[in-house]
């Protein structure tokens, strides 16, 4: 039996309405389901067979929010349906059963669902589903973010290899780069060490795995593709069908948002950084470059997709490791790593702005982006804020290709912009994506921003993007109702999800800090930013919000200085310079030379592990405390920071076992 | 008054159910789903609960009266009748789908054919009384015309 539930978008306030098609196969169920979801004031389509249910979902893509089934089914496995509904629609799945046993709850976590209720179910906890949504929402777009960010990271990467000259485009600003190599083998040795862990260790999507990843992709046709497929021909031990799954569901949105993003026009963004005084180390670390970048237009994500699965398809794998700095350091020539993350600019323009132009030019052939240059800023006001600029070397051969996916030149800019972003979280991707609209110059400048905040997210840099991000995007109204989910820090500012659009515009509150976590796809990711954060970064700080599971409305993760933490992500912390240096921490940690921050960026596939109910992911798996020291050891050492803060790798599990929470 | 007289029977009627153990809070949840919109709401789903476990329980009869047990089949059988029997609170009926399941587990077709005899009985009795029920409440209904449903519920 089946009842029309179609409806174009809800009018009214969220959640109500909201779409929701509830498949069982006991009439009696179905009707009093059916009844209670009403009496939510939601929208309610029935289904007494699997197979019906999947036909309505596919007729009508768009046409639910949420999926409600149970777990037997004559004609399906409840669970079958739910791993369909995840990999085709990606909608969140809640499953019933009145069989509450572990093994079966369980069992439903892995396949992807987003809760398990008892039979028989009560209003109040069908009155709550909406938040599946919510933060479904809002992980999308964090995790297109970090796909993006491999994506970037792994065209940098490829890119450095194929030139060994780290200019930079900017001609005032000295760059410098990290040395990729040892990065790389670090990460490679860390991501082998953690996928012979555990049984159930998470599984980090390194740049070299997702290149695998994409590689069987294509191999397989993207139309044929499935995850048993891509599962055997990528021939990697320990990955399970389930971590091909969720992966490749999110690669799916990925390709999608990047097709819709396409048709966006986009100049080139610039971000503006603040300019903030960079501290050169000796070596190891460059002038920061801070290059305020007016932006204009966001340059869309998908451009950094783009030109980045082409690449990847092109090239070849550079390394298994993801390294931090090929994302903001795509040429490898530069010996020094410095990252020059400038997270400021978003939130406050106030530095001096420059053009940053020359990085948008180049773009045309070649993906130009300016070294990456890290530079921590001690200053007052600024965090010491890597400022990450890609320079890529334009490869003909494998360039081409993609630039000419890349929409706009300025897409370029983002990545590079996103490196200036302090730890541009993927809330900018979370902005952006509700962008995704086109109409980047229609819209405020706050999607500009975002969008490169997402860039920056992409590479890893998260949280603190996004916070500035969060700030613009509630400036621009654009935000999504508050993220009320997780405050992280319970103090950020509001944080407007910009990209929930769809959601009921809320008001201001949204906390920063929320959103950061939340938007910040990847906790891990923050952690591990600030976790190699040794570099002096507010480790402990951005680990605090990094770790803010999205899905925790958590306290801020105490264990680190609880009142950098929360400045750290906190919005307000970037907004103000002042605290920025405590934001900056984190970014630099992002950039820095440390391949913990390639770790730091993979961790955001942790959420995907999370999906599958891979949880527990052990942050100090992560963080590699061998890692974290090397790192600042040579890339900050001359360094200074103002807020030194050792990870402390014992905090990240505190971290991370918080993360899990959800 | 014998209206007044009428509804407190009604209600008494009503409270047993609850006490003895036939009933559990589900039922309360139905009855407060019912509403303008839905005035015979409980009923409706009752009705159609006896409807479609009807069918379950002659699946089980049937496998039951096989000489090899399925055990498997017999506690999916059972799996289903008691999530439906959740649906409106059959309290006891559930309880005992839950030893049946048990005897399953262990293999113990005796006991299997023992539990559903009496989960069997459980299930007609609660059908009776329900009945009974409904019967009543309609009448309320239908004397006094401004006076809710509801009313009759304590």
């Amino acid at each position: 039996m089946m009842e029309n539930g179609f409806s174009s978008p809800r009018s009214e306030a969220f959640p109500a309405g909201l779409r929701v098609l509830v498949v069982d196969d006991d009439p009696t169920w179905l009707k009093i389901l059916e009844k209670m979801l009403k009496k939510c004031s939601y929208e309610v389509t029935t289904c007494g067979l699997a197979r019906d249910a999947l036909n309505l979902l596919r007729e009508r893509k768009d046409g639910y929010d949420i999926v409600i089934s149970d777990v037997n089914m004559p004609d399906m496995d409840g669970f079958k349906l739910l791993e369909h509904v995840g990999l085709e629609m990606d909608l969140p799945v809640i499953m019933m059963s009145v069989d509450g046993e572990t093994s079966r709850v369980m069992k439903g976590v892995q396949h992807g669902a987003c809760d398990y209720l008892l039979k028989p179910i009560r209003m109040k906890e069908l009155r709550n589903i909406w938040q599946h949504v919510f933060r479904k929402k809002i992980l999308e777009v964090r995790d297109i973010e970090s796909l993006e960010g491999i994506e970037t990271i792994q065209m940098s990467r490829n890119l450095s290899d194929l030139s060994d000259d780290g200019q930079l485009l900017c001609g005032d600003d000295v760059v410098s780069l990290k040395k990729r190599k040892d990065v790389e083998k670090k990460h490679d040795d860390k991501e082998v060490a953690e996928n012979s862990s555990a049984k159930k260790a998470r599984v980090v999507w390194s740049v070299d795995l997702h290149q695998k990843f994409v590689r069987a992709v294509n191999q397989i046709g993207f139309d044929k593709v499935g995850p048993k497929k891509i599962l055997d021909l990528m021939n990697v031990p320990r990955l399970t069908r389930e971590n091909v799954a969720s992966h490749l569901q999110k690669y799916r949105l990925y390709l999608s948002r990047l097709q819709k993003e396409n048709d966006i026009k986009s100049s080139v963004g610039v971000i503006k950084h603040s300019e903030s005084p960079i501290r050169d180390a000796a070596g190891s670390i460059g002038i920061q470059n801070m290059i305020n970048m007016q932006h204009n237009d966001v340059p869309k994500n998908t451009y950094g997709f783009l030109c980045h699965a082409k690449i990847v398809q092109s090239v070849n794998p550079r390394g298994s490791e993801f390294d931090r700095k090929g994302i903001g350091s795509i040429p490898a020539s530069e010996s020094k790593h410095t990252q020059t993350i400038d997270g400021t600019e978003l939130c406050k323009p106030r530095s001096s702005q420059k053009e940053f132009g020359h990085f948008l030019k180049p773009w045309e052939p070649g993906v130009n982006l300016a070294a990456c240059d890290r530079t921590f800023m001690s200053r007052g006001s600024w965090c010491a804020i890597p400022e990450i600029q890609m320079k890529q070397e334009h490869n003909p051969s494998c360039l081409d290709d993609g630039l000419k996916e890349l929409p706009i030149p300025g897409q370029r800019l983002q990545m590079k912009a996103d490196f200036i972003q302090q730890a541009l979280p993927i809330d900018s991707g979370i902005c952006t994506k509700e962008r995704d609209v086109s109409g980047t110059e229609t819209t405020k400048p706050l999607y500009e921003h975002r969008s490169n905040v997402s860039h920056v997210s992409k590479l890893g840099f998260t949280v603190n993007s996004s916070l500035l991000q969060a700030k613009t995007c509630i400036e621009s109204n654009q935000a999504i109702g508050s993220i009320s989910a997780n405050p992280p820090s319970g103090k950020k500012s509001e944080f407007n999800l910009g990209c929930m659009t769809k959601l009921e515009p809320v008001p201001k509150d949204i906390k920063w800090g929320a959103c950061l976590t939340s938007l910040d796809n990847d906790y891990k990711r923050n952690a591990n930013l600030v976790s190699s954060s040794d570099s002096g970064i507010n480790s402990s700080q951005s680990q605090t919000s990094a770790f803010m599971p999205n899905y925790m409305d958590n306290e801020p993760i105490s264990s680190q200085a609880p009142s950098m933490k929360n400045q750290g992500f906190n919005l307000n912390c970037f907004a103000d310079l002042e605290s920025s240096q405590r934001c900056v921490d984190w970014g630099a940690p992002l950039f820095g030379a440390s391949s913990d921050d390639l770790q730091v960026s993979w961790i955001q596939d942790d959420c995907y592990a999370m999906n599958l109910g891979l949880q527990n992911i052990d942050f100090s798996e992560y963080r590699d405390p061998a890692l974290i020291g090397e790192v600042p050891v040579h890339l900050y050492d001359a360094l200074k920071f103002d807020h030194v803060n050792s990870s402390d790798p014992t905090e990240y599990c505190v971290i991370d076992q918080s993360l899990f929470i959800a | 008054m014998e209206r007044n007289h009428f509804h407190r029977q009604l209600a008494l009627t009503r409270q047993s159910l609850f006490d003895q153990g036939f009933l559990d809070e589900q039922f309360i949840q139905l009855e407060e789903l019912q509403d303008d919109a839905n005035p015979n709401f409980v009923e409706e789903v009752v009705t159609l609960y006896y409807r479609d476990s009807a069918r379950l329980i002659h699946n089980i009869e049937q496998e039951l009266e096989k000489s090899n047990l399925d055990f498997n089949k017999l506690d999916s059988y059972m799996h289903q009748f008691k999530g439906s029997s959740s649906s409106i609170g059959a309290k006891k009926v559930k309880a005992e789908c839950s030893l049946f399941r048990e005897y399953c587990r262990t293999g113990n077709g005796e006991g299997c054919m023992r539990s559903f005899q009496q989960l069997k009985k459980e299930y007609s009795t609660l059908k009776k009384k329900l009945e009974a029920y409904f019967q009543v409440e309609q009448v309320g209904q239908v004397h006094p015309p401004h006076s809710k449903l509801k009313s009759f519920v304590v």
